[in-house]
């Protein structure tokens, strides 16, 4: 029978099922950070228990690291302790960590990808619920709680209810200045942000093929705001070339073994998902969110919209919410509302073809008067590429300020928050209530919207922007 | 684990839809290396007003539901974040069981692993419980788990489905890790052929 992409992972990694329960799923990649892993590494050493397999896990510090010049002090005690936590743990287990020091530090949905750890075909767990990310290599990933670390490291496997399959094919292409980012909060936009609860997504269709490893990565991220399980992308050239000599990469005669399995994963023809949506790619423009949700999205030549229009009183009352937390009004222009920060980073879009990408829009303007803006490089491996291309400097110069590696202002664990009222043009994930700072206000747009809204200080219809020649 | 049976209990009704884990717990909140305590953190930004003052209106802030045991919400409860710092507030707080016409997943798989019920219902039937709530204040209400069911004082009740299998582990409160080790030997056999 034809399987799918999710199908053939899931019954590769099955260990044992029995009638009636959850299966037993044998995970061959589990990353960990700071904030989810202490009380999981506590609980190993009450009961006394092992780690089953240090080989299969990969410890990194994101979440709460400021992103000052290092090395620094950090001086938030709390945020200290769990990062001294993380060092102690991952000595006494036996689990290799990308510290402060690493050269390979950053965000663990970055740093994934880059060392070649991520690979296709492969079951990946991480505290944290982006790591639907790695996806876009075809590998089964999710976000699991701390319990749930806490059994992989005991015992490299998780019980797992087998989700259901769902189908989002974007067909046609998209328009110039529709990227990656506005694909996916385009699809969230149609599906809601319970859409695809309980189901592993695979993304398919001519514009999910024609994209880059990375914005692959940048669709397959934010799966989780729609609800899902998982998001994938079927394996192609692409993959092969964004992976081959990574330093876990297999080499040589196992790189071509790998490869030729890899050539098998792909969904069959005639396969059949639970559900199936099906959007056109062309009709995508470039969006902001305007809500509390990253369902609560629209294309930014529209306008703020009125709840009133709304049916469903659930609804309506969750938007007039919203627009209270948010301080706007329904019917003001999109690309009129003045911002007051700029963030270009976190796991969504932090990676060098990101900043490649607002640097290109940056390139001999100024941030506008009053406006802050930051980048902050997905990892040090970024960071460093970057600064070889001189993106560094196109951004420092524009007045924009240049970080070190980590997750930032995208859930502002770190130094790194919005101050109540202030309204942020944001590459990250969540505009939830508060997420970047009490009282935050996130618009979620691409890097090169967050770019062009940083210069002119409001929001911009980036197919409308004219770069300096 | 400890097992979980049924409840009765004071319900708060938190009528909105979406509920993301960044209000149950903020960020700041995550720092900690324990998973007690967590209950000064629950619903932060909402139980307080701009000044640090406690916010009146906020339902868990309500006298009525102080000593709340449930919590009444709607669709899509505990969307984003994976934090299991979220269901260890809640629990902290006292509410071990929550009723919803939908929950984000990972949320609600977090729960089961700490002993505490989500429980599912279709919207009308939840809508049935807001409007219970709105009328009676303080209402109680009862969620047995052996039976599936969910009730009111004067008899109203609903039925509602789960997987058998997170059934037995919540009965029971089984340690899920113990669980697994039992199976050590088809874990080594899988480890073996890959």
């Amino acid at each position: 029978m034809p399987q799918t992409l999710f199908e053939k992972i899931w019954n590769r990694h099955v260990v044992l099922h029995e009638a009636g329960k959850p299966a037993l799923l044998y995970i061959d990649l589990h990353l960990i950070h700071e904030v989810t892993s202490p009380q999981a590494f506590e609980s190993l050493r009450e009961t006394g228990r092992k780690l089953r397999q240090p080989g299969r896990t990969f410890a990194t510090m994101d979440h709460n690291v400021p992103t000052d010049p290092r090395p620094f002090k950090i001086l938030d005690a709390s945020s200290r302790r769990q990062l001294d936590a993380m060092v102690e743990n991952c000595r006494d287990f036996g689990v290799p960590l990308f510290d402060l020091e690493s050269e390979d530090q950053g965000i663990v949905h970055v740093i994934g990808p880059e060392l070649g750890l991520t690979r296709p075909g492969m079951t990946i767990v991480c505290g944290d619920s982006h790591t639907s990310t790695h996806g876009a290599f075809g590998a089964l990933a999710f976000g699991i709680g701390t319990s749930e670390v806490e059994h992989v490291l005991a015992t490299q496997c998780l019980w797992q209810a087998k989700p259901k399959t769902m189908e989002i094919r974007l067909q046609g292409r998209r328009g110039p200045g529709v990227t990656a980012k506005d694909l996916i909060l385009y699809v969230i936009g149609q599906i809601g942000t319970g859409g695809a609860t309980g189901y592993a997504v695979e993304y398919t269709g001519e514009a999910i093929r024609a994209l880059t490893m990375e914005e692959r990565m940048t669709v397959c991220n934010m799966s989780i705001e729609a609800g899902a399980r998982a998001g994938m992308i079927a394996p192609d050239d692409t993959t092969y070339a964004y992976l081959r000599g990574r330093r876990h990469a297999p080499q040589g005669a196992a790189w071509e073994a790998a490869v030729t399995q890899w050539r098998g994963l792909p969904s069959d023809a005639g396969a059949q998902y639970d559900h199936s949506v099906v959007l056109d790619a062309a009709r995508v423009a470039p969006q902001v969110t305007w809500g509390t949700n990253p369902g609560m999205v629209a294309a930014v030549d529209a306008t703020v919209p009125d709840p009133c229009s709304l049916a469903d009183p659930v609804a309506r009352h969750s938007a007039e919410l919203a627009l209270e937390y948010m301080g706007l009004r329904p019917g003001a222009a999109i690309s009129g509302l003045a911002i007051d920060r700029v963030f270009i980073g976190s796991c969504t879009n932090s990676r060098l073809s990101d900043l490649e990408a607002a640097a290109r829009i940056v390139r001999g303007h100024k941030v506008a008067r009053g406006v802050r803006a930051m980048v902050v490089p997905g990892s040090r491996r970024v960071k460093r590429e970057a600064e070889a291309r001189g993106l560094d400097v196109i951004f420092r110069e524009a007045g924009f300020e240049w970080r070190e590696s980590g997750c930032s202002m995208c859930l502002g664990m770190n130094p790194d928050i919005l101050r109540p009222g202030e309204r942020c043009a944001s590459t990250s994930n969540r505009n939830f209530e508060g997420r970047q700072g009490q009282g935050g206000r996130t618009h979620l747009v691409s890097p090169e919207m967050a770019a062009a809204a940083a210069l002119s200080g409001h929001f911009v219809d980036i197919r409308t922007w004219r770069a300096k020649p | 684990m400890k097992p979980f049976h049924s409840i009765t209990a004071v319900a708060a009704p938190l009528d909105r839809p979406n509920v993301d884990t960044d209000q149950i717990i903020p960020k700041q909140f995550l720092k900690s290396i324990v998973r007690s305590g967590l209950a000064a953190g629950l619903f932060y930004d909402w139980r307080r007003l701009p000044d640090g003052r406690p916010n009146p209106d906020f339902v868990l802030n309500q006298p009525l539901y102080q000593r709340a045991g449930i919590l009444l919400a709607r669709e899509n409860f505990g969307c984003g974040s994976s934090r299991e710092h979220a269901p260890w507030a809640l629990k902290d707080f006292g509410i071990l069981c929550i009723i919803a016409p939908s929950f984000a997943d990972i949320f609600y798989n977090n729960c089961f692993k700490n002993g505490m019920l989500p429980v599912i219902l279709p919207a009308d039937a939840v809508d049935e419980l807001f409007r219970a709530a709105a009328a009676r204040p303080g209402l109680q209400i009862t969620v047995d788990l052996a039976a599936q069911s969910v009730s009111l004082a004067e008899g109203r009740g609903f039925h509602f489905e789960l997987d058998a299998y997170r059934k037995q582990c919540l009965l029971e409160g089984l340690d899920d890790i113990a669980l697994t080790l039992r199976h050590e030997a088809a874990i080594t056999a899988f480890e073996a052929r890959i």
